[in-house]
């Protein structure tokens, strides 16, 4: 079919060059579907399970595939964000066998039969887990990017004050560690949100706290 | 609907939602993880590819060559488009960079080239294949002290009142101090992303990050000469915008490229090291500032002249934007000067102009005050003024700075402040106070709805989006309140060309026109409800519809009764000038030793007239409050003067501010209504809390040090050199 639309073309038809890549694509699959089962080809993929919320998903990963990419591009489980891939942000932190990670910054083949819970396996609207009520009631996010993240680190949080787990601002290492405004700030930090909610997430987090405690 | 005067009593000044605090209704969606944004749409289209960018890797140049043989080669690839591929692509609404086409670099991590594969995997290994041979341009300058050095003085000025230099002669005290501010990222947590269908080349469906519907939806049509009726947009969630997401960006041109030339739908979110240098920034300013003062504090001359970095064609930031209306003065010469240099497109972030012009005008009066022995909160007061002092024939539609400052330094405690700095300490603490105020105008837009109400159900449709501002909220809060339902009555269906055009969200018009446009929808669909039940004069309340002694519910309506309708502005609103004002006050800590700056509370008064929902506009105010703490503190998009580009291209070397930097935060609003800004008497918050926040801390720090610094970010090596010895 004829573009409709005509770009100006310097070198060579959009549309030319469209039927070119795609005759290489095509050659380019007869190859791969030769090497399947080749030692090359199945380096390049692992066959991994994952428990996710509860479920067990069987799945083949692209090594390269990160935790974060898994949840989102193969299980549709897009509550899990994105915002920098590179562990500067704290939008992809999930919970990986009770702790809390960067899931952009893991491979998703380093996780076999690890145990996953996402935003999603928090609860859902009309069932909100308390942490994710308290956000609403606090108002604690605006455009919600960073908020599953913010909501995952803010659970570990207050666990792992709970654990004893110091933090730079701990200044006892030997007594029991206080839930403090302080500790709470300070292991939130790895969770940035651009719109500036940081003084309702600890409203939030601290009226949980209190009320599990 | 025309809003032709200023409005009398009406509906919204008894109202039962609008004005009162409410929870986002979007927040349930938004806490789960099941509000989709634009690069999560697995639901809308099978088939989706990924596509990846290749960025230019010089300022500016031409590309001699590119190989593409490898990429197109490697596993999972489908297509591969190249700049050189096709023609230059027309340029969107206000974009000054092209986009993608041809040979000509203009900036740094312009998108050379789209890889398109079956995996992200793939197509990240792709173009990383990808090679191309460049010619570079000319050595250029990056030194905008050095050219406004050159410029200043030169040029017809922007504004001029009465003669300044017979001001600063005879003037009792004098300020004339140069300011600079760094270039700053908009960062938001969300990259810039689009998925678009453009598989048979015809109509083009766009799922898309963008605050913008309706200009970017013609902005495409331009880009890539179709025709808009083609072109459908979708951007019901958007992470973030503060203004990078106003225009079209490279995300959907390469999407739609890449959708084109591998005839499926393709996804591309930019990678976070491209969004600083292939997307847009507030542009850097260098400011010198003039104040004359008689003994008793009133201004005589302010000559306020800055430049800042744009490519050619662009706007810049001028820093002098709140300059004309701020203050009474006897006299005024304003000059914003534009040099062009290939950096990334310099465009608009969130105030654009007065967030960084604040931080030289309302350092300056510190400065002033401090000149004259006077107290900086008195100064402001006795400066302030009711009409436009560029344009004395035009009052302003209701100014309540006066009272801003008043309420802020009573709740803050300002009378404890010590006007010599350097007096406090707490440990290795130094502690200071400083406050600022804040001027941002305010415009009105047109904005359309579509009011439906179908077997008791009330769904508003209008292409408005919510960027985190609570759009959604305030809008169902409004057609609500007109139609005498509760809130979860209503339907909110946002961000999508298939709906009425709306105001957009922009320039902080977004809620203050959105709502007079839901308004005026609604009161159309009262209209029509009443019409068709034969109901003379009907009221709505408590979810019926009343006539005389006729009453049926709107739940019991079958059928369904639809109304479009839009606010437009009349031109009575050009006979006065709109604005919001606040004052900030802030006190610091910074340490002796390292000078470590900690603001450990914040308050900051708000005169923005009625604030729809309390709830969202503070978050709003805290929201400003906490970037402009991370801006005057730690953002600085690093140029590297040598290759001309943004060197910390990542949220690890730009540092904005995170949880650990933000202490208290008070944000009291005045209880105001502004009968000429819209029919709801509300106007725009969101940018008013990045004006004068950042001088507030700076005169803090200043306070608290006795170093005064003009240099922003208020970095620990510009304080180190003046602290006092370590005792
Ligand atoms: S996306 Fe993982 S830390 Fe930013
Ligand atoms: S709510 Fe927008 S980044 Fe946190």
């Amino acid at each position: 079919m004829p573009p409709p639309i005509e770009f100006e073309l310097r070198r060579r038809t959009l549309l030319a060059g469209t039927a070119a890549v795609a005759a290489a694509s095509v050659a380019r699959l007869a190859h791969a579907q030769e090497q399947a089962g080749s030692a090359a080809s199945a380096q390049q993929q692992s066959d991994i399970a994952l428990t996710v919320n509860g479920t067990e998903h069987r799945i083949t990963v692209d090594n390269r595939t990160t935790l974060l990419d898994v949840l989102r591009e193969d299980l549709h489980l897009t509550g899990t964000k994105k915002g920098c891939d590179h562990g500067q942000c704290g939008a992809c932190t999930c919970s990986v066998n009770g702790e809390r990670i960067n899931s952009c910054l893991s491979l998703a083949v380093l996780h076999d039969g690890d145990d996953v819970t996402t935003i999603e396996g928090r609860g859902a609207p009309g069932q909100l887990d308390p942490m994710q009520a308290a956000f609403v009631s606090h108002d604690a996010f605006q455009c919600g990017y960073c908020t599953p993240g913010q909501i995952q680190s803010a659970h570990a949080v207050i666990g792992e004050i709970r654990a004893g787990i110091p933090s730079h601002v701990t200044s006892d290492l030997t007594a029991v560690i206080e839930l403090t405004e302080a500790e709470i700030r300070e292991r939130m930090s790895g969770n940035i949100c651009r719109c500036g909610a940081y003084s309702n997430i600890l409203a939030a987090i601290t009226e949980v706290a209190e009320d599990q405690a | 609907m025309e809003f032709n005067e200023p409005a009398g009593q009406n509906l919204f000044d008894n109202a039962r939602l609008v004005g009162k605090p409410a929870a986002r209704i979007d927040g349930p969606l938004k806490v789960s993880g099941l509000a989709p944004y634009a690069y999560e749409r697995h639901d809308v289209v099978e088939g989706q590819l990924y596509g990846y960018p290749v960025g230019a890797t010089i300022s500016h140049g031409r590309i001699l060559s590119m190989d593409v043989e490898a990429a197109r080669a490697a596993p999972g690839v489908r297509a591969v488009v190249t700049t050189l591929d096709i023609a230059p692509l027309a340029l969107g609404m206000l974009n000054v960079a092209r986009l993608f086409g041809g040979d000509e670099v203009q900036h740094y991590h312009q998108a050379i080239a789209v890889v398109v594969a079956d995996s992200f995997e793939q197509a990240r290994a792709a173009a990383g294949l990808i090679t191309a041979e460049y010619a570079t341009g000319d050595a250029a300058d990056f030194d905008l002290h050095a050219a406004f050095e050159r410029l200043q003085g030169s040029g017809d000025p922007d504004t001029l009142v009465g003669d300044v230099d017979t001001a600063f002669r005879s003037a009792a005290a004098v300020v004339d101090q140069m300011y600079h501010t760094a270039s700053i990222s908009h960062a938001a947590m969300e990259p810039h992303a689009s998925i678009v269908d453009w598989s048979d080349g015809e109509r083009m469906r766009v799922w898309t990050s963008n605050q913008m519907i309706n200009w970017t939806r013609g902005s495409i049509a331009t880009t890539f000469g179709i025709d808009p009726e083609l072109v459908q947009l979708e951007s019901p969630y958007v992470g973030g915008g503060f203004g990078g997401k106003l225009w079209l960006r490279a995300d959907a041109v390469l999407a739609a490229i890449g959708s084109r030339a591998a005839g499926a739908p393709v996804k591309l979110a930019l990678p976070r090291p491209f969004v600083m240098n292939n997307t847009t920034h507030r542009a850097a300013t260098v400011q010198r500032v003039r104040l004359a003062a008689a003994s008793d504090g009133r201004l005589t001359g302010i000559w306020h002249e800055a430049a800042s970095h744009s490519l050619p064609g662009g706007r810049g930031e001028n820093a002098t934007a709140q300059t004309p209306y701020f203050y009474a003065t006897d006299t005024m010469r304003v000059k914003h000067h534009i040099v062009a240099m290939p950096l990334p497109e310099a465009s608009d972030m969130r105030a654009p102009g007065e967030a960084s012009g604040h931080m030289g005008l309302e350092v300056a009066m510190d400065e002033l005050a401090e000149a004259l022995e006077m107290d900086p909160v008195q100064l402001r007061i006795v400066n302030d003024t009711q009409v436009n002092p560029s344009e004395p024939s035009q009052p302003f539609s209701e100014r309540n700075y006066v009272a801003c400052l008043e309420t802020g330094a009573e709740a803050f405690g300002w009378s404890d402040r010590s006007a010599t700095p350097g007096q406090r300490r707490e440990g290795q603490w130094l502690i200071g106070m400083g406050m600022a105020g804040a001027y941002r105008g305010t415009p009105v837009r047109p904005s359309g709805a579509r009011a439906i109400l179908e077997n008791g159900r009330l769904i508003i449709e209008t292409d408005m989006t919510d960027i985190g501002t609570g759009s959604y909220t305030v809008l169902a809060q409004t057609a609500a309140e007109v139609m005498g339902l509760t809130l979860d009555e209503v339907e909110m269906r946002l961000g999508n060309s298939l709906y009425p055009v709306s105001s957009g969200s922009g320039g902080q018009f977004g809620a203050a026109s959105s709502t007079a446009g839901v308004y005026a929808a609604c009161m159309a669909l009262r209209g029509e409800i009443g019409e068709r039940l034969g109901y003379d004069a009907p009221e709505f309340s408590d979810g019926l519809v009343v006539s005389g002694d006729s009453s049926q519910a709107l739940a019991d309506l079958q059928g369904r009764f639809e109304a479009v309708d839009e606010m437009t502005i009349g031109n009575f609103q050009d006979n006065y000038l709109l604005a919001t004002f606040g004052a900030h006050f802030a006190e610091v800590a910074v340490h002796i030793a390292t000078g470590e700056t900690r603001v450990r509370r914040m308050v900051s008064t708000i005169d923005a007239g009625r604030i729809l929902n309390p709830t969202t506009a503070r978050s709003q105010l805290i929201g400003g409050m906490t970037m402009s703490i991370g801006g005057v503190l730690s953002e600085e998009m690093a140029l590297d003067t040598g290759r001309g580009y943004f060197v910390n291209h990542d949220l690890a070397g730009y540092e904005v501010a995170v949880h650990a930097d933000i202490l208290d935060q008070e944000v009291i609003f005045l209880d105001t209504a502004d009968a000429v800004a819209t029919p709801l008497k509300a106007k725009g918050v969101g940018e008013l809390g990045v004006c004068g926040v950042g001088a507030a801390v700076a005169n803090a720090v200043y306070n608290a040090t006795g170093v005064r610094v003009r240099d922003f970010p208020l970095t620990l090596d510009r304080l180190l050199g003046g602290l006092p010895e370590l005792a």
